[in-house]
């Protein structure tokens, strides 16, 4: 299952003009600063904004071509919104709510499909409360599993976390990852938070400006020079690692990654789960030689692939760590003492690593 | 409560809840299709629709009665028409009385429904599209159930001022026991009539329980309404 989306639409002195892709199953993100069009191509997928020109394809049925003059109205479109205020009908309880979409669907879900979602989302014990008794991070929930109950062909998820509190977030965070692993739709992320995008998402589309500036893997994305020090704000790179082992007297876990080890605090998981971290570039110090006595567990030895200036005062050097990339931030002054060189050897000292915590497929 | 009041108040009475009754209930689906009109359109001659939807709150009574009396009366061509192809009089009838009241009070309908379709919180209607509900399904499904609160507010009031109505009903329909005389014709007359304060005095003194009374009522209504709806307490 996949969708096509190309559109050009004008609103006031603005201009959104993208062209990008998303399949399943998986979480593509759409990633980019607040203003950059983000919202305005959810609304035109799910048929609640009519765009200038374009045409969008979900699931090999056209849904909108300007050209044919084809606009499919938002209530045949059978796609899944998650809007970032959730929208849940404050008249009806949340059982009603989940079921709202079901019952307007075709193909409508059994009761075993209907208490699998509610069992996915931990809302057993709330199916009879208003939605004006749920927390924020439970009113998202519930906009997710009405979201699901329509039985959508692809569900778009507008910052669906962005009104939450860090706590909150947590808290949600691991039914979103159920849920990419369980769900076999396309999953369109939209997103201007790195922490959220690393987690969930497999694919990245940029959107800079109302057009999208990069698309692909979210490893190959994030290792792109363009991109981290251009208009797409990256604030570093996403990798895999697996873990090789557990530090149980320093509560460490020990991870593989490109032929060298890392150590972080430790970590819930097996020994050989696969993980997903991001290092920022900003975390990334560059020495010469090995060095001696500093507090920095991790280590490791580098090659500089490419150098790049960034804003003002810095520099971002693409490394290559066995088979991985890094992209370290560092000053300019710095790399001019230093002396770097594309094909230069060195040793990247990461002061702190982000775990995704998720197993990739 | 027969010993309080005379057969002539009681049947007054009477009529008045009947005609007030009627009025609002027939009023209630053009006040509501008027009001998402207003609330949920744009359209050329929006401005003037309002205009005319407001008009009973600013014209005289009196005026209004004479408009129907020239509409409706039995050789008026409208009056005639409706007369001999359906039999349907409303001069010297109850009935006139009811079409009366329910144009004057048609404006307090539009306006408390009207409000409550604006107060919508935003977005629902998109959210509702998306999980497949079409525009008459939204209509039943969304916006009917959150608009109860202004509903229920607008008829209990259209109501109270129901019972208050002269100026048009006199004009119009006349003044005639037991057919058009409600309790604002009855205190009139008792007026007129020599001997006739007391029951000028009680008829009044019911008026002015029955006005707050509906109000309170409304109030309390609407109130449970959005509670109902989850809307909790209207801040204000």
């Amino acid at each position: 299952m996949s969708a096509d989306i190309s559109l050009r639409h004008r609103q006031g002195d603005f201009t959104l003009d993208a062209a990008f892709g998303f399949s399943g199953p998986g979480v593509t993100a759409l990633f980019g600063p607040s203003g950059a069009g983000k919202s305005t191509i959810l609304h035109a997928i799910a048929g609640l904004v009519r765009p200038d020109a374009g045409r969008i394809t979900v699931d090999g049925e056209t849904l909108f071509d300007s050209e044919r003059n084809i606009f499919v109205p938002a209530h045949n479109r059978r796609v899944g919104i998650v809007f970032q205020d959730a929208r849940l009908f404050p008249h009806l309880n949340v059982k009603a709510n989940l079921l709202y979409g079901a019952k307007r669907a075709k193909e409508k879900p059994g009761d075993n499909e209907t208490a699998s979602v509610i069992a996915l989302l931990g809302l057993e014990t709330l199916l009879a409360r208003q939605p004006r008794h749920l927390s924020g991070g439970e009113r998202s929930r519930v906009a997710l599993g009405r979201a699901l109950l329509m039985r959508p062909r692809a569900l778009l998820l507008d910052e669906p976390l962005s009104a939450l509190d860090a706590a909150r977030k947590s808290e949600i965070l691991p039914y979103f990852e159920r849920l990419r692993d369980e769900s076999r739709i396309p999953i369109l992320y939209v997103s201007h938070s790195m922490d959220e995008v690393a987690r969930l998402a497999d694919r990245i589309a940029i959107l800079n400006a109302g057009r999208i500036v990069a698309e692909g893997s979210l490893f190959d994305v994030t290792a792109n020079l363009d991109l981290i020090g251009g208009g797409a704000q990256l604030p570093g790179t996403v990798l895999e690692a697996s873990i090789a082992g557990h530090d149980a007297a320093h509560d460490m876990s020990e991870l593989a990654f490109g032929g060298e080890r890392l150590f972080v605090p430790a970590l819930g998981k097996p020994a050989g789960a696969r993980i997903r971290i991001r290092i920022d570039a900003q975390d990334v110090m560059l020495a010469l030689t090995r060095p001696e006595g500093i507090s920095a567990n991790n280590v490791l030895a580098a090659m500089v692939l490419e150098l790049r200036p960034g804003n003002g005062a810095y520099e971002d050097v693409l490394l290559a760590i066995g088979d991985m990339r890094l992209v370290a931030r560092i000053t300019r002054k710095s790399a001019a003492r230093l002396n770097l060189t594309p094909g230069l050897s060195l040793f990247a000292v990461i002061k702190s690593v982000t775990v995704g915590g998720r197993d990739p497929r | 409560m027969h010993g309080f009041l005379t057969a002539a108040e009681w049947e007054a009475l009477a009529l008045s809840f009947r005609v007030a009754s009627i009025a609002v209930l027939c009023g209630l689906p053009f006040a509501f299709f008027a009001a998402l009109l207003l609330a949920r359109t744009q359209f050329r001659g929006k401005a003037l629709v309002d205009g005319l939807v407001h008009l009973p709150l600013i014209l005289p009574p009196v005026a209004i009665g004479y408009l129907l009396l020239v509409s409706f009366g039995t050789r008026a061509p409208l009056g005639a028409f409706l007369y001999e192809t359906f039999g349907i009089r409303f001069v010297f009838s109850w009935t006139g009385a009811v079409l009366a009241s329910a144009l004057l009070t048609f404006p307090f309908q539009v306006r408390a429904i009207r409000l409550a379709l604006e107060s919508e919180p935003a977005g629902l209607k998109e959210a509702a599209q998306a999980l497949g509900a079409n525009r008459w399904d939204r209509l039943w499904s969304l916006h009917l159930p959150l608009a109860t609160p202004g509903i229920i507010a607008g008829m209990v009031t259209a109501f109270a001022a129901c019972l208050g109505e002269f100026g048009a009903i006199i004009t119009f329909v006349s003044n005639i026991p037991g057919e058009t005389r409600t309790i604002p014709l009855a205190i009139y007359t008792a007026i007129q009539s020599p001997g006739g304060e007391m029951m000028a005095a009680r008829l009044s003194a019911l008026s002015i329980a029955l006005a707050l009374g509906g109000l309170l009522l409304a109030e309390f209504l609407a109130r449970r309404a959005r509670e109902a709806t989850g809307q909790g307490p209207l801040s204000r």
